[in-house]
């Protein structure tokens, strides 16, 4: 069967005045049907950069230098402006982490769920109450009265709601989640975690979830990939990557989680040093500086090594590492 | 026990809740809501205390309001001697208390250097500095940077370094507390670690005291010695970190320890998912005030006003809390 999504050796570069500043370097990732793939990584890791490019949606300075980017076989890509809108909301949607800056603060939420249908043969009539139903579905109390309300009159938690009905109301094929759970407190944190749950039971759609919190991938991701410094470094099924990690920057994240850890620790640990310089990222590996491990064959860069199950690691010490 | 370095009683902050000419119209009680709703706790010389709670819990205004930046409704705050809620001379205990602020980059001054940062509390309270360079020096060198920083501004530093020059400006004039408001937002997991680090060894070497305001869950157990739960502007729960962690009795903080997602996709904890979310400050509901989202209340919690009860190192405001050995 088609990956819904399917990114092939992509390859950002934004131009800056320091020279061509390599955010993404051959990153490659597969979302199948109907399965819930997170993407984990921290600040600079190229998170935001790789929705950009699967919108298609990039600034001025940002060029795709090579790759491709398909959704059920289509390139994107190379696709021309006019199918690209037409996919965008449609099929493929987007939950930003901010549900204040996503949503429209002079227009009511039913205008603007009301304004996303443009494309449907409806009466406005009809999708109005294709409004509200969603509303309900998401779990806001009263959703008839919320169509005329504005997002300041909500909750944080209830903003992400009506964020979420939005993207969901055109039941889009890939739904992508960038850290749709960081502004909000614990207790909404796992009712939006399990509404999301719900919700692609429902509709079927595959979820591209985006987070820097292990705790949140852990629990709602079938595969995860973890990115570092612009590199898919390490790719599998969440419990195989949680408990037998293969790339040592894996092992260190998950190994800094202070979640882990059930009782004081005196000393925590931490990944010392910082990011590479992305206008000249090192030839080999790009964690070596950071690594415990880094021997002098990690002046070459690593090939993917395949571990048990359909794992990888891009590093040459992946299976010393994982054991 | 020596006497507490901080202590609170009933201390209520108030804000407006309606403006202009509503406010004129409305009757006096609806016109001001309770922030923080009779908030008592103290703090032991040396201690850590983190105030957790989620977001409108009223954290940051408690933080506000030891500090002088909110004026008191009601209740008193003593700071050792110092009667804080009788107009002090804040100038002269804000030498003796520090602030850090949630925003490590944005409670820096865009035109100032890492040096001229680090300084700027002498120049505020009008101290002399001799070796201004050599102390800057020391004092990021304490908060684990290098001399190499000096001369940087802000927009230079990553969020982990522009945090550690905020500790460096909040020890300079070597207080005697530290209120650290969200000391690990913004901070990835990798760096995380080594704020909490630099934070536990300075307490260590200095014996300071802290009060740190927080919604990370993770890192209460290796930072605080005791913590203190918020709803509402009140404090439902309040004890030593591993007893509340372990074994909390509140039922609300049970669902917050509960809701906490956790890096082990084989963990299957029983999880209690709160319906709904907090009410508005303006409209509180009757009795308990978390009876509406309760997964245990009974019908007399409705009415009934819990009030903070303490039992040995601990206290809880529920009329039906969890067994301690549970």
């Amino acid at each position: 069967m088609t990956d819904t999504l399917n990114v092939d050796g992509l390859t950002v570069h934004y131009a800056t005045r320091e020279g061509a500043l390599q955010a993404l370097r051959d990153v490659a990732l597969d979302v199948p049907p109907g399965q819930i793939v997170g993407i984990v990584g921290e600040s600079g890791c190229g998170k935001s950069t790789l929705i950009n490019a699967l919108l298609q949606l990039m600034p001025e300075n940002a060029r795709i230098a090579s790759g491709a980017i398909r959704l059920e076989g289509e390139d994107l890509i190379g696709a021309r402006a006019r199918r690209l809108r037409d996919l965008r909301g449609r099929d493929i949607a987007v939950v930003f982490q901010d549900p204040m800056t996503s949503l429209n603060p002079v227009l009511t939420i039913g205008r603007q769920m009301h304004d996303i249908q443009y494309r449907e043969k409806r009466s406005t009539a009809e999708k109005r109450r294709m409004a509200a139903e969603m509303l309900g579905r998401v779990g806001l109390p009263d959703p008839a009265a919320k169509l005329d309300a504005y997002p300041h009159e909500l909750s944080g938690g209830q903003r992400q709601r009506v964020a979420i009905a939005m993207a969901v109301l055109m039941r889009p094929r890939l739904l992508i989640a960038d850290e749709p759970t960081t502004a909000l407190d614990a207790t909404l944190e796992v009712q939006i975690i399990e509404l999301l749950k719900e919700l692609q039971q429902e509709i079927g759609c595959a979820i591209l979830f985006i987070s820097h919190h292990l705790g949140v991938i852990a629990e709602l991701c079938d595969r995860v990939v973890v990115m570092y410094a612009g590199e898919a470094v390490e790719e599998g099924p969440v419990a195989d990557v949680f408990q037998r990690p293969g790339h040592p920057y894996t092992a260190k994240l998950i190994e800094c989680d202070p979640g882990r850890m059930k009782t004081r620790v005196a000393q925590l640990p931490s990944i010392p040093g910082d990011l590479p310089d992305l206008t000249d990222p090192p030839a080999g590996c790009i964690f070596r500086d950071r690594c415990d491990r880094a021997a002098e064959r990690c002046r070459t860069r690593p090939d993917r090594v395949a571990l048990r199950g359909a794992h990888w690691a891009l590093c040459h010490f992946a299976a010393e590492v994982s054991a | 026990m020596s006497a507490p370095i901080l202590t609170l009683r009933d201390v209520v902050v108030e804000f407006p809740a309606l403006h202009g000419l509503k406010a004129l119209m409305a009757p006096s009680a609806e016109r001001r809501v309770q922030a923080l709703n009779g908030i008592s706790l103290s703090v032991q010389r040396g201690e850590t205390l983190a105030i957790v709670g989620e977001s409108g819990s009223g954290k940051t205004t408690l933080a506000r309001a030891i500090n002088g930046l909110l004026p008191l409704a009601g209740g008193e705050v003593w700071f050792n001697d110092t009667a804080l809620h009788a107009r002090p001379d804040w100038h002269a205990t804000r030498r003796q208390m520090a602030m850090m602020f949630q925003d490590p980059v944005g409670s820096l001054s865009p035109r100032k250097t890492v040096r001229d940062l680090v300084l700027e509390p002498f120049a505020i309270h009008r101290l002399r500095v001799d070796n201004a360079t050599a102390k800057a020096t020391e004092l990021l060198r304490d908060a684990g940077l290098n001399a190499d920083f000096l001369h940087r501004y802000p927009h230079q530093l990553s969020g982990g370094q522009a945090r550690r020059v905020g500790v460096a400006r909040a020890l300079a004039l070597n207080p005697a507390l530290v209120l650290a408001d969200e000391p690990t937002a913004g901070l990835d997991v990798s760096v995380q670690g080594e704020i909490l680090n630099l934070l536990n060894r300075i307490k260590g070497d200095h014996g300071l005291t802290t009060v740190i305001i927080t919604h990370n869950l993770n890192i209460l157990r290796h930072i605080a010695d005791r913590i203190a739960v918020m709803y509402l502007g009140r404090i439902v729960e309040i004890g030593p970190v591993a007893a509340i962690m372990e074994r909390p009795r509140h039922p609300y903080t049970a669902a917050l320890m509960s809701a906490n997602p956790e890096p082990d996709p084989t963990a299957r904890r029983e999880r209690i998912i709160l319906s709904g979310e907090t009410p508005a400050l303006t409209a509180r509901p009757p009795g308990c005030e978390f009876h509406t989202r309760c997964p245990v209340a009974r019908s007399d919690c409705a009415h009934r006003v819990p009030a903070l009860d303490a039992a040995g190192t601990r206290a809880v405001s529920c009329h039906y809390p969890l067994p301690e050995d549970a």
